[in-house]
């Protein structure tokens, strides 16, 4: 009789099979107004140890800039929180209910963070509205690609990027054809399509012009309150136009906490930076 | 609707497709009701040659999409083309029947010559021409599938995945000439009679299976346009650039290569399946590695990323082939590989680059 109340289980149509189900995260929690926990993460490599008991926390809507030494750990950190790189120890959440470290790179960007690479990378084949039209949020599966139409709505929120890292102009260009600036813009505004809630740059203002990085800066600024943005930087001019808030990392730990200022004067960081 | 939207401005496709269309009517025509005498005649020869270079026209198409496209340097496609020719071929063999040299109703001749009492159970089936078209589909295209979920899954790029296909060729070469694999060994399979009942020796079977590579042709050159057309084609693309950034927006890169992977697959074993009754055999040969190459190297000259130049170097380097294995046997090898080198070199673009305009370049 096993057998057969197993196989009227089995049968039960009020039933779904648990690998039908859809694995649809939870909604993002943000009831405690943080939305990126690191706890105790560390992680090492072939003995280095890159990443040594790091504790972070990214309020909702802040703008936080993370400044450090080569080697600090920053690059890793963005591994992580991406699900790039699987740390060996420690918890990642987003926002209350998300773990960050069960998930994979393309779930982690379907749930909403958004990430910019140290040198810039776009699709330097496809024109700049391509490169917008790639990144839109919504459903990736390989069908749906296969049959998707731009929509009117869609349209709407390109020409809506493309008006805020301005580049209206350059809309048919191939992306590979606009300077190095507007291509760390571009990429940007990838960002932005995917309407994600926390954006992680990593050096914005690299090999910019001095104007190139007053714009990125208002850029960057704008964006904040509506995303948290977690801005990774070495150009201390650049940070102090945008931060209100520094972490200063040093190998692998948070070294400082606080406004510029008090970063500045703190006496750890002051030897760590200038070797004193 | 669907078709005029996909062939609006673009010149080079309407040009391939139109000459195609010309060619599927006009050659079969020419054959068929020209006398032999009249100068406008085509033999059958020349259209059996002709029919196998429509074939592997599909097989440059197939390399392209994935190659051209994708950035996924596959060296071993030659064995989706050998095994849906080998598909085709069992089918050939069963309509054989008592008609071989042994005159055994069931097995082949060659089971017969290695004392085999019966059919094997791979062979069961082979009998209906639908079976075996199913077959020259979803043979391949399992291989693929696997090969591709455990490529792509451990997201194995590069010179390395090349390297694999190689391997994945070389060793299904190996396999298929073992008499003990039961696909004839090294002499492959042959001495085809009759497809669907119609002679294989009549011209009007011939013409027909001309016909239906053209259609073949024409079928898969415009659904690559209208994957490539598509935004998964920009994805494809976008993956072949930079693969990280295409991740990191949210696609499941190794999925987008699967799949497209697989598609090529299909295509290159129909081209496989229509090249074996117009060669009138198959043996393992087909899976060499050399030929795999050799499929990269029509892509390389007529121009990857665009799929009139796949079709365009495919017919080249095989005319070339053709008149030069005849004209100086021993020159040949030496000649492709001259022919690659200096494409390479000269013409990263390959030779239909030289008709586009610069819009590529930056």
């Amino acid at each position: 009789m096993k057998s057969l109340d197993a196989m009227r289980n089995f049968m039960r149509r009020d039933q779904v099979f648990e690998f039908l189900i859809p694995d649809t995260p939870p909604d993002l929690d943000l009831t405690h107004g943080i939305i990126l926990y690191l706890e105790g993460i560390s992680v090492s490599f072939d003995g280095f140890q890159a990443i040594n008991n790091l504790n972070l926390y990214i309020g909702d809507g802040e703008l936080r800039c993370i400044i450090g030494p080569n080697g600090a750990g920053k690059t890793t950190m963005m591994d992580i929180i991406t699900g790039k790189t699987a740390p060996d120890s420690g918890s990642a959440w987003f926002g209350q209910q998300i773990n960050l470290l069960k998930m994979d790179e393309p779930e982690i960007a379907a749930i909403g963070i958004g990430r910019k690479f140290q040198k810039p990378t776009v699709f330097e084949f496809h024109p700049v509205i391509d490169n917008l039209e790639l990144a839109l949020a919504g459903n990736k599966g390989v069908w749906t690609v296969l049959t998707a139409r731009l929509r009117e709505q869609e349209r709407h929120r390109i020409d809506e990027v493309l008006k805020i890292i301005g580049l209206q102009e350059e809309s048919t260009r191939l992306a590979g054809a606009l300077s190095h600036g507007q291509k760390q813009w571009l990429e940007i505004g990838m960002l932005l399509m995917q309407n994600p809630k926390l954006l992680l740059v990593d050096e914005p203002a690299a090999g910019m012009t001095h104007q190139e990085m007053e714009r990125t800066a208002e850029l960057l600024t704008s964006l904040a309150g509506d995303h948290s943005v977690i801005v990774v930087e070495h150009d201390m001019d650049f940070v102090r136009s945008i931060a209100n808030k520094v972490t200063v990392l040093h190998q692998g730990t948070v070294l400082a906490e606080g406004t510029m200022d008090e970063v500045q004067n703190n006496q750890q960081v002051i030897e760590v930076y200038l070797g004193g | 609707m669907t078709i005029i939207k996909l062939l609006s401005k673009d010149t080079g496709s309407n040009i391939t497709l139109g000459l195609l269309a010309l060619v599927t009517i006009l050659v079969p025509a020419c054959n068929l009701l020209l006398p032999e005498t009249s100068i406008f005649h085509v033999s059958s020869y020349t259209m059996a040659l002709l029919g196998k270079y429509l074939c592997y026209a599909l097989l440059a198409i197939s390399v392209d999409l994935i190659w051209g496209y994708m950035g996924i340097l596959s060296l071993g496609h030659g064995a989706f083309f050998a095994l849906g020719g080998y598909a085709m071929g069992m089918y050939l063999m069963r309509q054989i029947g008592s008609r071989g040299v042994y005159g055994n109703p069931l097995l082949p001749d060659f089971m017969v010559f290695l004392n085999w009492e019966q059919l094997p159970w791979f062979w069961h089936g082979f009998q209906w021409f639908w079976f075996a078209m199913l077959m020259v589909v979803l043979i391949p295209a399992l291989l693929a599938l696997v090969f591709g979920w455990l490529a792509f899954r451990s997201r194995v790029t590069g010179v390395y995945l090349s390297i694999m296909t190689q391997a994945l060729t070389y060793a299904l070469l190996l396999a298929f000439f073992r008499n003990e694999m039961g696909f004839g060994g090294n002499n492959g399979l042959t001495d085809f009679k009759d497809i669907l009942g119609f002679s294989l020796q009549s011209d009007a079977t011939r013409a027909g299976l001309f016909i239906a590579s053209g259609l073949a042709l024409g079928l898969g050159y415009l659904s690559c346009l209208y994957i490539t057309r598509s935004r998964l084609g920009k994805v494809c693309t976008a993956i072949r650039d930079q693969e990280d950034r295409t991740r990191f927006i949210g696609y499941r890169v190794e999925n987008v290569k699967l799949w497209i992977f697989t598609f090529s697959a299909i295509l290159a074993g129909i081209a496989g399946a229509l090249y074996v009754p117009q060669v009138g055999i198959i043996n393992p040969n087909e899976f060499s590695p050399l030929g795999s190459i050799e499929i990269v190297i029509w892509v390389a000259v007529g121009g990857r990323a665009t799929l009139y130049g796949a079709v365009a170097g495919a017919l080249m380097v095989n005319y070339s082939k053709s008149y030069l294995t005849a004209a100086m046997p021993d020159a040949w090898l030496f000649a492709l590989g001259a022919l690659f080198v200096l494409v390479t070199l000269l013409l990263p673009r390959g030779v239909t680059g030289l008709l586009r305009k610069k819009e590529h370049v930056i």
